[in-house]
């Protein structure tokens, strides 16, 4: 198990370089970092200038490795844009991001969970044809336009939530139901899968034969063993949602880091932007590599294979 | 003469297809009929792929027959010119209070005008191009995006994938490890960020997209080929001394096929939306080109007074992909032959 997990973490951490090399070596292929922070009408010498300051003459191999090193001690760099340091800017605004994130795979489960429920105690009836359509439909629906909809509909006409910013509560309503009935369908079919299988499991007729209350068996018994695979992949999915989480963002000008990412990209701000996939690279590896351990600590035969 | 057929006995007719019927098991190729009718939802997804397809391919012959207009074709005079429905819907002013009383403080003639023209059937955009126009054109330009990305990230995945579950082993691993490292990257921030890099246009996204979409074909065919590679028939192969390259194209790729496909429809839903999602937020393909996501884009200041200029492409949109997703799950439930 020690040998497995120390494995499966140096595989985590070798991700992160290739992905972050990658970024790096895409960003400063062919953008010119040194025009964009002399500015368009700067003269030769100034960008020459802007070069040497930075050490953009060096290889790119020397220059990541650079980077990296800092980045490991948590220094990102200083934004281009905005002359302030990247790690700063960043921890400003992640709490939003993680908020909204949070509150959307919550909306997500408390939607996906009840209804793959019904859906598996009676099958091919009309509650889980219901469920299918959701699932359905939703998988269709494009996450920005339905956003966009929500925002005509109980912003514009019905004047019932604000359309932009970050304050109170109001603001976070339409983008959590936007960020998160995207993973309703995917949760909502394993829910229904697993309840379908464990429903037809002998631990369950002994349970009933015992006469215990239905309600008790369901709860106690049956979506217990259930959910676990269900909460695993809400927690793969959540760091999908930070990367949906930057049209979500823009859309309702919620200032989180999907929007700082979207800014920094607009101003081709380098150290922002790199410093945000390597963050939202790590939630996933993070994310992923818990959720295997978690499998592997249930199920010792992983480990073993 | 005819008394005497009368006064015979009735022949006896025999109905030999109908006994074959109940007799013999239907055929693999009437299974697969009935069950292929059967699937509502495959036929209804197959028709409205079809419908849009047709449309798409289409659209220059039914621009040289002047049913559509020129998508590009601009004319100022009649900028933001309703659909057909606003004339009925919301021409009286109760209907319009109703459906959108917020604006009730927007002078009268700014909206009581009855600004309808009956050659633009869904309107006008903001520089007065024809929207239905648009649309159309917009199909294609999904579905181009669509099939391009489809081809590019399948041929990859299936390479990828087929290797490493047929040598096993360290091809394995490290194709494991490409996979991993695939999925940890944030693909659409990254997406946006090489269009930064590349400069926007439709070819760059095709082929972003087409570079990360891979990882959901070298899952599935790595399974697949992971149990196909022990079958009776491809131990018989390799025992008759065929070429490696033979055995998996000639007895492996058939088995990988269906779920092939299946994963092809799923990504190319998937590599719509986001091709939409990056010409929403203006890192994808480049105005005057048609896309709907582009459209969206262009319509959001429009938000307030003509909405309909974002419903339309989006509800496109989402048929399309809805099409796409009925098709595949259909084919899946199709060509699988197991029970639900």
């Amino acid at each position: 198990m020690l040998i497995y997990a120390l494995k499966r973490t140096g595989v985590a951490f070798l991700i992160l370089v290739v992905v972050s090399g990658l970024t790096f070596s895409l960003s400063h292929l062919s953008a010119n970092p040194a025009l964009t922070i002399a500015g368009e009408q700067a003269s030769e010498a100034d960008i020459q200038a802007v070069i040497k300051l930075y050490g953009f003459d060096r290889p790119i191999y020397v220059q990541y490795f650079d980077w990296l090193g800092r980045a490991l001690s948590g220094d990102f760099g200083e934004s281009y844009h905005y002359k302030a340091p990247v790690i700063e800017m960043i921890s400003d605004r992640i709490g939003r991001t993680m908020l909204l994130g949070t509150l959307a795979i919550l909306f997500a489960l408390i939607i996906s969970i009840p209804l793959g429920t019904l859906a598996a105690m009676r099958p091919n009836s009309l509650i889980d044809r219901f469920a299918l359509l959701v699932a359905v439909f939703g998988q269709a629906l494009p996450t920005f336009w339905f956003a966009l909809m929500m925002m005509i509909v109980f912003g514009v006409w019905f004047r019932m939530l604000p359309v932009s910013g970050h304050t109170d509560w109001a603001h976070y309503v339409m983008p959590t139901i936007a960020l998160g009935y995207y993973a309703t369908p995917a949760l909502m079919r394993l829910t229904r899968a697993g309840m379908i299988e464990v429903l037809a499991s002998d631990y369950i007729r002994t349970a009933r034969a015992k006469g215990l209350p239905p309600y008790i068996v369901l709860f106690k018994h049956a979506l217990r063993n259930a959910i676990i695979p269900v909460v695993a992949l809400a927690a793969v999915w959540f760091g999908f949602m930070l990367g949906g989480s930057i049209v979500i963002e823009t859309i309702f000008n919620l200032k989180g880091i999907g929007w700082l990412s979207y800014d920094a990209l607009l101003r081709s701000d380098l150290p922002v932007v790199q410093a945000i996939v390597l963050i939202f690279a790590s939630f996933y590896v993070v994310l992923t590599l818990l959720a295997d351990l978690l499998n592997a600590y249930l199920d010792p035969r992983i480990s073993v294979k | 003469m005819t008394d005497a057929i009368q006064g015979s006995p009735k022949p006896l007719r025999l109905d030999v297809g109908k006994i074959m019927d109940e007799v013999l098991e239907p055929s693999p190729m009437q299974k697969l009929r009935k069950r292929i009718f059967k699937n509502h939802s495959f036929l209804a997804g197959a028709a409205i792929l079809i419908f849009i397809i047709l449309v798409a391919v289409l659209a220059p012959i039914f621009q040289y027959m002047d049913l559509i207009h020129d998508p590009y074709d601009q004319d100022l005079a009649k900028r933001l010119q309703n659909p057909f429905w606003h004339t009925y819907l919301w021409g009286c002013k109760e209907t319009f209070d109703l459906a959108c009383w917020s604006l009730e403080r927007i002078p009268e003639e700014q909206w009581g005008r009855a600004k309808y023209d009956p050659t633009h059937l869904l309107g006008t955009d903001k520089v007065g191009r024809d929207y239905l126009a648009r649309l159309v054109f917009g199909a294609q330009v999904s579905l181009m995006i669509g099939f391009c990305c489809v081809l590019i990230s399948g041929i990859i995945g299936t390479v990828l994938g087929v290797t490493a579950g047929y040598f096993g082993g360290r091809v394995d691993m490290v194709v494991n490890f490409l996979i991993n490292t695939r999925l940890a990257m944030p693909v659409f921030l990254v997406a946006m960020a090489a269009v930064v890099a590349f400069g926007a246009s439709i070819y760059v996204v095709i082929l972003v997209l087409g570079l990360f979409l891979w990882d959901q074909f070298a899952v599935v065919m790595r399974s697949i080929t992971m149990q196909a590679r022990d079958l009776n028939y491809v131990e018989a192969a390799r025992a008759m001394g065929c070429s490696t390259p033979y055995i998996i194209v000639r007895e492996i790729f058939p088995n990988v096929l269906s779920s092939l496909t299946v994963v092809a429809t799923v990504e190319m839903a998937n590599a719509i939306l986001l091709e939409a999602a990056l010409s929403f937020l203006g890192f994808g393909v480049q105005a005057p080109t048609p896309s709907w996501g582009l459209m969206l884009n262009e319509a959001r200041e429009y938000m307030f007074f003509s909405p309909w200029l974002l419903a339309l492409p989006g509800a496109c949109l989402f048929f399309l992909v809805l099409a796409i997703n009925l098709f595949g799950d259909g084919l899946r439930d199709v060509t699988l032959d197991r029970e639900r």
